[in-house]
Parts: structure tokens; sequence; C-alpha cells
């Protein structure tokens, strides 16, 4: 089936067969290779991508979902938040392997357009999806707490 | 220093692991002479410097989360004199000739906390000679004496004269740099133990663009995704695709040449997959792998409640028996381990295509190049300089990428060799495949039993350990197996790194269960865990405080206990040893692994029944010179993490033979809220540097597992949940 696909501003024709991932045709039609397959049942949030501003987990959500939504992937990012999530990740170097950093910072955007100041508590709840398999969590929860200084300042 | 000395005995292994992967002869010297890195603009195998100026660091050492790119750039630019800015990187080509790990031979790879270890001097030596050669080409310009020139930012001045080097490289790359050139005193480090130096790798992880091997989208490539047997030795009788045939996207399905899978071939991931799920497979289990992991429990302890096979400490054990059983105290524990999956966050997966040339590329996140491409050549019978390997980042490896049996590369030469070469094959593994085709940590028991006398000083500690070989039967067997021993079963129990009086310890090899890896500090991973459990249980039988009593055990004069005290009492210093909050408790363990020395204090709240909270950890680290203070930490961090996550909550076990997890809701990983607070202090020292990627994680569990023991719960059987300790 056709499905018009409203990505990062620009709108696609995708064929492709309903119960496909969003992930699939991001990486493998679109060949936006930023957003990652780490699982495929929505317990990692490597995929982790944004539906309407929401941050979403694109390996279990389906292409005919998401006909009249606008999508956003960690190429597309450019919200004030986003900004201050990336400045803060490199700053605090956050990163090691790096594969789960687009869904990390996916998520931690999703957090910051709806709580500018999150608390600690806060963070580590909301985060709880995204795994790293590196454990740069300290980091993760650190360079949250710096974006959010950074869009106050 | 050990790791050195023991890392020697790679090169033997290393040239067998080149040439007999599979089982078509390569000689070792076609490994040698495979390509030559030579370009106008490299001034040495390291450093390239275009006419603009712009420098290029060529990194030996794949990017797997650990630091190396970062690293051995910082090496370069800081003999050389240019800023952190001025400097890129590259991967370098599969050429052991040029690119060998140093610790490993000649055999290029990445493992073992070697990068750092192995490169220090012959990076600073490459950045150096670069800096040489400029200076003598810009004196020969200008007619002024080398000496009365300097190099600094990019820039070479001196004698009125100033001009960036990049207007000197075509001159510098026809003379010839000194052997030792001068490197800089480390009083003159500028970069070298800078913390503010950034990682070089940061820009394109944190936008999407850090191209991983899993992101590799080459023209009109295939996906091929492959139906494995799940018992380890079985194999594919037959299978029928006619479901599968239905998927839109599907090509074709075909049994591996070798039976040890179905190769499911399809235009995309998502189809490959799907297809796979449409494939009925009949496998062939005759020879299968049916023991579950209780019969392997059993077994393991059954090996250490008899007399061991191999007597690691050369003396006799029934001398050390009675010194036991006559002291004044007398403690017996008994410590099981499971099988662990490394569980990197990109499941594996790698891209092989034709060239023009008739030779093919291997895209990969490759941890070991030499062997993929001994093993490439050797499949399709290609000369080694027709086989290229391009080196990706690798979304994390903790070991997994390191087969001796290159398993994943092997599928994917496979798959394409079944195919007529015109499309690209990328090979796909999903999660599931990574958490059942795992290469694990082996599972091992140990039994041990403690004298005290009576002022609490330890009188005697029979040790046995049982569990399955990681090297033996592989090309890396006379790496580490001496006299019958895998030193990756013992390291860290013998020898130990406590003066203990009359210590036995002893090993019994069981046959294997499954497939088993080198697991992100491979024997650390368990003989840490007993050697602090044990000293923790000892210091509280004794009555006596458990870092003073293990500094009691530290007394000795070697260069290891002295820095083992060092970063013992560092940790114990700035954890507030011994006044932890109200309702708290505190763990410490000390470990010395891959020329590290770590200490770890760990303070939790909430008790095991109700849950129990990491509040903080506290670590200190002595690798030696610390040549990027920030990767240090991350290191230490990231290490502790993988150590306490798996502890805590994870297992792989087997029932008749199949795993029974399949994913990360049944093995689940280290989340966000399980560690409140990490914070790593760091030893300054001018030792040579040593490793960081491993370090961290030995001392961790048995730093939580003494915390949850001042709570009144010993946990001997992991993973902790298993024990009934529940975490909050």
């Amino acid at each position: 089936m056709a499905i018009s696909l409203k990505l990062n501003g620009e709108t696609h024709s995708i064929d492709a067969e309903p119960g496909t991932p969003l992930l699939w045709v991001i990486r493998d039609e679109l060949k936006l290779t930023g957003t990652k397959f780490g699982c495929g049942v929505a317990s990692c949030g490597a995929c982790t991508v944004h539906m309407d501003g929401e941050p979403v987990r694109s390996c279990q959500t389906f292409i005919e979902d998401v006909e009249d939504a606008e999508i956003t992937t960690i190429e597309g990012l450019k919200s004030t938040p986003a900004q201050a999530v990336q400045q803060a990740w490199r700053e605090l170097d956050v990163v090691q392997c790096g594969y789960c950093q687009s869904g990390q910072i996916m998520s931690a955007v999703g957090l910051l357009s709806e709580n500018n100041k999150p608390t600690l508590e806060e963070i580590d709840d909301y985060m709880n999806g995204n795994a790293c398999r590196c454990a740069t969590y300290q980091r993760i929860r650190s360079a949250i707490v710096r974006a959010s200084e950074i869009m106050e300042a | 220093m050990s790791v050195s000395t023991s890392r020697r005995g790679f090169l033997k292994g290393a040239a067998a692991s080149a040439a007999a992967v599979l089982v078509i002869g390569v000689a070792p010297s076609g490994v040698m002479a495979a390509g030559n890195a030579a370009d106008t603009t490299m001034l040495n195998p390291f450093v390239k410097i275009s006419g603009d100026g712009t420098v290029t660091a060529i990194v030996k050492h794949f990017e797997k989360g650990q630091g190396p790119a970062t690293g051995l750039t910082t090496l370069i630019a800081e003999e050389l004199g240019v800023s952190m800015d001025a400097i890129e990187y590259e991967f370098a080509p599969s050429n052991p000739k040029l690119y060998n790990n140093k610790a490993f031979g000649p055999f290029q790879g990445t493992g073992g906390s070697t990068a750092m270890f192995n490169s220090f001097q012959q990076y600073r030596k490459a950045g150096a000679a670069a800096r040489e050669v400029l200076l003598q080409a810009a004196s020969h310009a200008w007619d002024v004496p080398v000496a009365q020139l300097k190099l600094e930012d990019g820039v070479i001045s001196g004698a009125g004269n100033k001009a960036p080097v990049g207007q000197f490289v075509a001159a510098a790359s026809t003379l010839t740099a000194p052997e030792e050139p001068r490197l800089k005193d480390p009083s003159e480090f500028k970069l070298i133990g800078n913390a503010s130096v950034r990682r070089k790798d940061t820009p394109p992880k944190i936008n999407g663009t850090a191209m991983y091997a899993m992101d590799v989208q080459l023209d009109n490539q295939m996906v091929v995704v492959i139906k494995r047997p799940t018992r380890r030795g079985g194999t594919i009788a037959s299978f029928d695709d006619s479901a599968a045939k239905a998927v839109k996207g599907f090509i074709r399905a075909a049994t591996l040449p070798n039976k040890a899978g179905v190769a499911v071939y399809a235009e995309n991931t998502w189809a490959a997959l799907q297809a796979r799920e449409a494939l009925d497979v009949t496998f062939d289990n005759s020879a299968a792998e049916r023991r579950s992991s209780e019969d392997v429990y059993n077994e393991l302890m059954a090996a250490v409640n008899t007399a061991p096979e191999y007597n690691l400490t050369k003396n006799d054990q029934a001398e050390v028996a009675r010194a036991i059983d006559k002291a004044d105290k007398v403690l017996e524990e008994t410590f099981y381990f499971p099988l662990l999956a490394h569980a990197p966050m990109e499941p594996l997966t790698c891209t092989i295509e034709a060239t023009e040339d008739g030779g093919i590329i291997l895209h990969d996140g490759a941890q070991m190049p030499t062997s993929p491409h001994a093993a490439l050549a050797q499949i399709f019978k290609l000369p080694m300089e027709k086989v290229q390997i391009n080196t990706m980042f690798a979304g994390g490896s903790f070991g997994r990428r390191a087969t001796p049996t290159v398993d994943y590369q092997v599928e994917a030469a496979l798959a394409f060799v079944m195919t007529d070469r015109s499309r690209p094959v990328k090979l796909v593994w999903s999660r599931e495949d990574d958490i059942t085709g795992g290469y694990y940590r082996p599972a091992f028991a140990h039994k041990v039993r403690v004298g005290l006398d009576a002022e609490g000083n330890i009188v005697g500690w029979d040790h046995r350990i049982a569990g399955q070989s990681i090297s033996k039967g592989t090309p890396f067997e006379s790496f580490s197996v001496h006299d019958g021993v895998d030193h990756l079963s013992v390291e860290g129990v013998t020898p130990p790194p406590y003066s203990i009086p009359g210590m036995f310890a002893g090993l019994t090899d069981i046959k294997p269960a499954t497939t088993v890896l080198w697991w992100r500090s491979v024997g650390h991973t368990h003989t840490a865990y007993v050697m602090e459990s044990m000293m923790d249980a000892a210091a509280v039988a004794a009555g006596r405080d458990p870092v003073e009593f293990r500094l009691a055990h530290l007394s000795g004069d070697t260069a290891d206990e002295k820095r083992l005290t060092d970063v013992l009492k560092l940790a114990a210093e700035n954890a507030g040893w011994g006044t932890p909050a109200d309702g708290r408790t505190q763990g410490v363990a000390v470990h010395k692994s891959f020329g590290s020395y770590v200490a770890e204090v760990v303070e939790i709240s909430g008790d095991p029944e109700n849950g129990v909270k990491i509040e903080k950890v506290t670590c200190a680290v002595d690798c030696g010179i610390p040549v990027n203070p920030d990767v240090i930490k991350a290191q230490m961090e990231g290490g502790i993490g993988y150590g306490i996550g798996h502890a805590m909550r994870d297992e792989i076990t087997l029932e008749d033979g199949e795993v029974i997890q399949q994913n990360f809701p049944d093995y689940e990983p280290l989340r966000i809220g399980d560690i409140a607070e990490i914070e790593t202090h760091i030893v300054l020292t001018t030792e040579a540097p040593t490793g960081v990627g491993e370090p961290g994680t030995p001392p961790s569990a048995p730093a939580l597992a003494n915390a949850i023991a001042a709570k009144g719960t010993r946990v001997t059987r992991l993973p902790m949940s298993k024990a009934g300790v529940t975490f909050t």
C-alpha cells in the first residue's frame, strides 16, 4: 500500500505493507540511519523518534499509524530543547559506543519539551526505557540537568 | 608487568589464528605481506598531513566506545604539536605488518584493555617523528638550524620565520625521520593528562551521522538473516520456504554450506525478518547439546567438591587443608556464576561486496581485522591483498565481536559465496539471535575454605575453581593455555592479589556445554567476586574492618601491593568509609586486572527483602599516566555499570540445550535509575599507561555484594535476584 509519510518536514510516498515498523521504513527505505535498531520489541529505546513531538519507539510504531503525523528523527532535530541537549551531550562527552545515543537524545528532548526543569527522579523515570549497554547513565542524567540550565539561560 | 608478559604469548596464537581460522591454508607470511599504506601525504603509517595542513591520525584500534580514537589521536597531537581541534582521525586498514597490536604480536586487533598500553610509545614516536621531518623541511627551506625552530599549534616558527606545517608536507615526506625522535618530557605535556580534552567521536554520535556497520546501505544490497539451530551442535536437516515466498521482498532461502543455518535473502531487513519467521525448518539434533543449566550447575558443584584436575599453586593441598582445620576460625563458601551474554547495543552485522578487480570489501565494526581478513581470503580463495576491511564504528562489543571462530563474518561470507556476487550482502543479527546464539561468559564455580588465627590473620586458603575454558580448542589457545591451565579461568586468583600464607588453588575444566568467550574483564568477572567476597567474610569473621583487613594483607613490598593499597585508601577516603548515612551500608572491593588497579566502595540503602537502592559508587583507579582523564572516568562508570547490572539480575539459562532468554525483557539491561551516583578518582602517576576498558568491572559486583552482606545476605550464587535480593 502507498502511504504518505511526513518526516523531518518533507513528505515521502512510501510503498509498504501494513504492519511494517516505521523503523525499517526510516532506515531501509529513506536511508536515514541515525535511528537505530536495538531490540525490535520497544525494550531498549534505540529506535526512538518523535511523532507529533512525542517520543515513540519506531520499531513498534507501524506505518499505517503515522499517515497524518509529523515524524522527526535525530537528523531532523532543530528545537531549542534539542540544541540544548546536543550541546550538553557534547560538553559532558556522554557517548561511548554511541549506538543508543540517538534514542537517548530523542527521549531527553521529549522530556525537556514537556518539563524544562525535571528533577533527578523525573529524569530517571522518563529515561527508564532507553537502555545503554555502555552504562553512560551518569552522564545522561547530568547532561539533561545541564541542558535544562542551558535552556534557562 | 604481567599484562605484557602474558600477552606476548598471543604471538604464536595470533599467527595460528590468521591461518587456521577455517580449514583452508593461508601462510602467516601472506598476512605480513598484506597492504601498503604508502601515500605521499603519509609522513609515517600513523600520521597523514594534507597540503592545507590538516593532520589525520591513523587509528589502529577500532572504536567500540572505550575511547582509542580520542586517545591515540591525543598522542599524535601532543608530540606533533597541534591542537585537538586541528587533528582528525581515520581507522587503519587491515594490515598487521603496520597496525598490529604490539601486545598481540603480528596481529591487528583490539582487546584485553591493551589499546593505550601498546600504543603509548608507538603513537608518541609517530607524532614526534612527523614533527622532526617537518622541522627538517622548514630548516632546509629557511636555512635555519632545526634547533632554532619550534612547532606549536600547527605552525612552525623560528629565527624570524613563521609558516603553517602544510607548507612543508611535500618536502617532509621525502625525508627520513630519526628512529628515536625526541619525545616530550611529561612536564611538557599539554594534551596528555588534560581533563578538558573532549572525545573526538562525540559530534557524529549526537547527530545521527556516525556510521556503524548496521548503517551500511550500499546500492542494490541484499539483507540476509539466518535461521540457526536452537541447540549448539545442531544442524539444518531441511527447510520449507513456501510460506516465506508470500513475504514481499523475499528473494530466496538456502542452507549454508556448513549446514549451520538457513540464509534468508531479502530486499530489506524487515522482509528478511518476516520471511525467516515464515520458514519451516527441521533441525538435525543428533549431535546437539542437550544439557540444562541445572545439569551444568551440578557438574560444576561436583567438580569443586572433588580433587582438582590442575594444581595451580604446585603445593600440597592436604597440608593447606590441615592448616585450615587447625585454625581458630574456618570459613567455607561455594560460589556459582551463570552464563552471561554480551548483548552489545548494536546487534552483530557486517556487509560484503565484490570489487571490480575481483576482490571483496568487508564493512565491519572489526575488532580483530586479521582474523576475518584471513578467513575471508580463504573462503573466497583470494590473495590477502584482494580483501579489504572497512572498519566502522562498533556499537559496543564487551568481547563479542572478537570470536576466534570469526563467527558472524564467516556467516556473511558463506551467504555471499552462495550468490552470483553481483549484489552486496548485508548480514543482520536480531536481538534474539544475539541473546540466544551467543558466545557466553562461561559458567564457573568456586569453593573456598579460609582459616583464621586468633588475631584474625589468614593462615590457610584452599581455593578450587571449575568451569569451561575459553581458549582451549580455539586458534587462540596458545595465548592463554600453559601446562593445560587456561589462564583466563584463574586470573585474579593466581597469583593472588594479597599476601596469603598457605594458599592452595586448583582448577577443573568442564567439557563445553555451549560456546563461550571473553566477556568484559574475562576471568576477573568471577575471580574478583570470589576473592573480594571471601576477604570481606574473613574480615567480618575476624571482627576487623574490611578496609583495614585488606590493607593488612597488602603489606608486602611488591609494586602491585603498593598500588592496590593506594587505590584502596583513595577510594575509602573519598567514600567516607566507615561513616555511611543512616540506614545505609558500604561494601568495598579492590582488584588488579589488565595492568590497572581499581578499588570501589558501594553504598546502599534499603534491604534485600524490600529493595536495595544503590546510592553511590566511589571508584579509585591507577592506570598509569592518565592520558585522557575524562575517558578514564567514563570507562570506570561504564565498567561499573556493566558489572553491577549483570550481577543484579542477568543470566543465560539452558533447558534441554536451548537458551531460554530471548531479548531484553528477559535479559534486562542496567537502567538509568539503578545506580544513583558514581564518582571516580584517578591516581596521578608516571607509570606507563595501562588499560581502562575492563578494569572497572571486576570490583563492582563484589563491592555491591559486600554492601548487601552488611545487610545480612551474602550472595554466593548469581545473579543476586535469584538469591532473593530485590532492588529499587
